[in-house]
Parts: structure tokens; C-alpha cells; sequence
């Protein structure tokens, strides 16, 4: 009966049902959009009553043992995109994984980097850029560089993941290319630097488009001039 | 290239925490850990057991932040879920259900000036809206909320039919958030 069920948000708010249910009201929630909405507003309530207990401070150890727990977590973090394909095709250096809705970042693990601080810092990377894309991308391969160009499935909307690129001179900036059909086209400028920082271009990338890096004077230009260091495999 | 986490605000930390970055779980830590440990340990009554359930809650936080979504509920909110729900599947399991009734916390009681200061006003707004609560609405809601009970539990307890109870919870909760509002408590 629905209408049990919309009773009980307020017990649900408050951990207050049995395991079924709590299991039975989970699965009403999926699909009432009035529910969902009532219960995040009485959870802002229960939310709040934690702040009344007061309580001692835990023990120093506490800290530590979380973050080491999360460290040593074998359990790839769930991101839940929508509902869209999400397809990585075996390209250099990343392996090619079954497509599913929602895919853990473990699965990243393989071999960008031989190091495990760079491993880390490519994984926080991806991750910023697919939130930036919004969901599920295709990745593909760079020449010359460990990183990836990330391409959203449906728009073109893409990212950059570059690695230990040196940052750019004073004077000067990486600036990257949407090249199509022979034609370069500004797709945003980044001063490269430490790490793997995610940039989202400026243009989408259509299918049958690589995209490019070179550097340029400060400001940019409307057509490269410097070599091209990096580009992409086509998308 | 290390930002400074503690400039985030709770919502961009949980972003942090989403995308892998240790620094940002230890600042959500720093932030919330003592209000974690405090609720755990309210409702599990044992030191051991409240570390358990907020070292649990937090790992659960960490893997799941890539979830949470800051137009549905505030950082605090969501994390603190997390954290309520494992101290009271623990306290079930152990049976550590309180037989008595529990000390309402609308009567602030022997808390040392530190605890007080610490926690500060949004402590002091909770427990002043919690005072303004009719006692049947509270009294349902802390016996569910601080001492683990399931509605038909509380029902028992208080000899009243469970539908009673819900509508109790129910009407309560949805006063408590509008006296919070009120009060202003989101920018305590």
C-alpha cells in the first residue's frame, strides 16, 4: 500500500524502521519524487539534532585510523553517473573495461605511471574531470605524454588530463586545438605545471577530431604557431 | 600545488573527498568528527563502539562521497546520516537499547564550560528548538533518534498505536526544521 509507505519518511528519517522495512521504503524512494523531497527536508531536522548531543573529544588515535583506513581501501569508489554508456577502449597504457553505469575509480589502476604518487594524482584527476564532463567519457590516448583526452559521449564537450607538464614561461601559455578536417581551432589556454590538473576545453570535439597542444605567447593566438607538443589520438 | 582545504566550504570539501584527496577527508574530520563521536557515542553508551561506528560512517563517506549531491542536503547532513545509522544498526546488533528513558537534551546537564563552548551556538539553537517541541513529539523523537528504537518500539514503550507515533515523528521533525529556520541554524 503507497500510501503506508509515504508514512513512513519521518520513521525513516530517524533510522527508526526495521532492516525489511527499511528496504521496502528504499526501494519506494527510488521512484516518489515527493518522498525523496520530504525526506531530505525532515533530514535536514536529524541532521541538525546531532549537533545537541555535545560529547567529549574522541581519541587522538581516531584521525589517523580513518585516514588510514581510507588509504588502504580496496573498495573502488562508486560514482554514480547518469544513466549513459560508459566506454573506455583499450588504448596505450589503459585498459579496457566492460561498460556499466556506475564504475569505480579502482579500475583506473592501471599503468599511467609507474609511481604510485603520480598513479594517485591522475586518479584525483579523472575524477575531476569527469564530474567537470558530467558523466561518462571515452578516453583516448596522447603521444608524448601520460595523461588522456576525455571526451563526453553525445556532445563533444571534452577534458584534458596532461601529466608533469612544466609549467609554461612568464611570457607564455600552453594553449590546446580542436583540429578538424586540417583546421586548428583555439580550444583554451593552461599553464600546464605539477600533478595532472584537468582542463576543460573550450570547444567541443566532433568524431573524426584530434586534439593538439602547442605553446604560445601569453594571451594566446588564433592559430599555432609553436610546435605541436602533444596531440591526441582521433576521437 | 596543495589548495588549502580548510577554505573549502563543507560542500566543496565533500567534492574534495570525492575526488580522492586525503587532505580534504582529514579536514572533514577536523569539522565534524567531534560532533560524530558525540552522537555515536550517545546512542552506543561505549567508547570502543562509538569509534567503530564513526570510523565506519567516515569510510562509508569516502567511498561514497562521489554521491552527494549539495542541492539535496547539506555536507553535515549527509555525512552525519551516515554516521546515525551505523550507531544505531550497532546498537541494535549489540542490544544496547537503553530500558530506560533516556535524559532529554533540551535540559542542557552537566556539561563542562569546554564541551559548551566548543560546540557552541548550534548547540544551543538545537536544544532551545528541541525545548519547543510539545514533549510527546520530542520524547518520540529521541527515543528513536538517541536510543535506537524502531517506531514500534517507541510505540511499546509508550503505550501508544504506532500510528500515533508517526504522526508524532512526523509533525515533530517537520517543526523542528522550521524553528531551525527560523533560528537561522544553517549559518550558526
Amino acid at each position: 500500500m503507497s500510501s503506508d509507505l509515504h508514512e513512513l519518511v519521518a520513521p525513516y528519517a530517524l533510522d527508526a524502521l526495521e532492516d525489511d522495512e527499511r528496504a521496502r521504503f528504499e526501494r519506494h524512494l527510488a521512484e516518489c519524487e515527493r518522498c525523496t523531497t520530504q525526506l531530505a527536508e525532515l533530514q535536514e531536522a536529524t541532521g541538525a539534532i546531532a549537533f545537541a548531543a555535545g560529547g567529549p573529544e574522541p581519541p587522538t588515535s581516531l584521525r589517523g585510523r580513518i585516514l588510514e583506513a581510507a588509504r588502504t581501501d580496496g573498495t573502488a569508489k562508486v560514482i554514480t553517473f547518469p544513466r549513459r554508456r560508459w566506454a573506455l577502449p583499450a588504448v596505450a597504457g589503459i585498459a579496457a573495461v566492460a561498460a556499466c553505469a556506475a564504475i569505480g575509480l579502482g579500475l583506473w589502476a592501471a599503468s599511467l605511471s609507474h609511481s604510485l604518487d603520480r598513479e594517485r594524482t591522475a586518479k584525483t584527476s579523472y575524477a575531476r574531470a569527469l564530474q567537470l564532463l558530467g558523466g561518462g567519457a571515452q578516453a583516448k590516448a596522447l603521444s608524448n605524454a601520460e595523461g588522456a583526452l576525455l571526451v563526453a559521449p553525445g556532445g563533444g564537450k571534452a577534458a584534458l588530463v596532461l601529466c608533469g607538464l612544466s609549467p609554461a614561461p612568464s611570457d607564455k601559455t600552453y594553449e590546446a586545438w580542436v583540429i578538424k578536417g586540417g583546421t586548428p581551432r583555439p580550444a583554451g589556454l593552461f599553464r600546464g605545471g605539477s600533478g595532472c590538473p584537468p582542463v576543460l576545453l573550450e570547444r567541443k570535439v566532433p568524431a573524426g577530431a584530434t586534439v593538439a597542444v602547442t605553446l604560445e605567447r601569453k594571451g594566446g593566438v588564433q592559430k599555432p604557431t609553436g610546435r605541436i607538443l602533444v596531440h591526441s589520438e582521433v576521437v | 600545488m596543495r589548495r588549502d582545504v580548510a577554505q573549502l566550504s563543507d560542500e566543496a570539501l565533500l567534492e574534495a573527498v570525492a575526488g580522492n584527496d586525503e587532505a580534504a577527508l582529514g579536514e572533514l574530520y577536523d569539522r565534524f568528527g567531534r560532533i560524530a563521536y558525540g552522537l555515536a557515542l550517545r546512542i552506543l553508551r561505549d567508547a570502543s563502539l562509538a569509534e567503530d561506528a564513526v570510523q565506519e560512517a567516515f569510510l562509508q563517506a569516502w567511498r561514497g562521497a562521489g554521491t552527494y549531491r549539495p542541492e539535496r542536503a547539506k555536507a553535515s547532513t549527509w555525512l552525519l546520516t551516515f554516521v546515525h545509522r551505523r550507531a544505531v544498526d550497532l546498537v541494535r546488533r549489540e542490544e544496547r537499547r537503553r530500558t530506560e528513558p533516556s535524559e532529554s537534551l533540551a535540559d542542557p546537564a552537566g556539561l563542562g564550560a569546554d564541551e559548551e563552548a566548543a560546540l557552541g551556538s548550534r548547540r544551543q539553537i538545537v536544544r532551545a528548538a528541541l525545548r519547543a517541541l510539545p514533549s510527546e513529539q520530542r520524547q518520540a523523537i529521541e527515543l528513536a533518534y538517541y536510543g535506537g528504537l524502531t517506531q514500534s518500539e517507541v510505540a511499546a514503550r509508550l503505550g501508544q498505536p504506532l500510528g500515533t507515533i508517526k504522526s508524532r515523528m512526523f509533525t515533530g521533525l517537520d517543526r523542528l526544521r522550521g524553528l531551525l529556520a527560523e533560528a537561522d541554524f544553517d549559518h550558526a
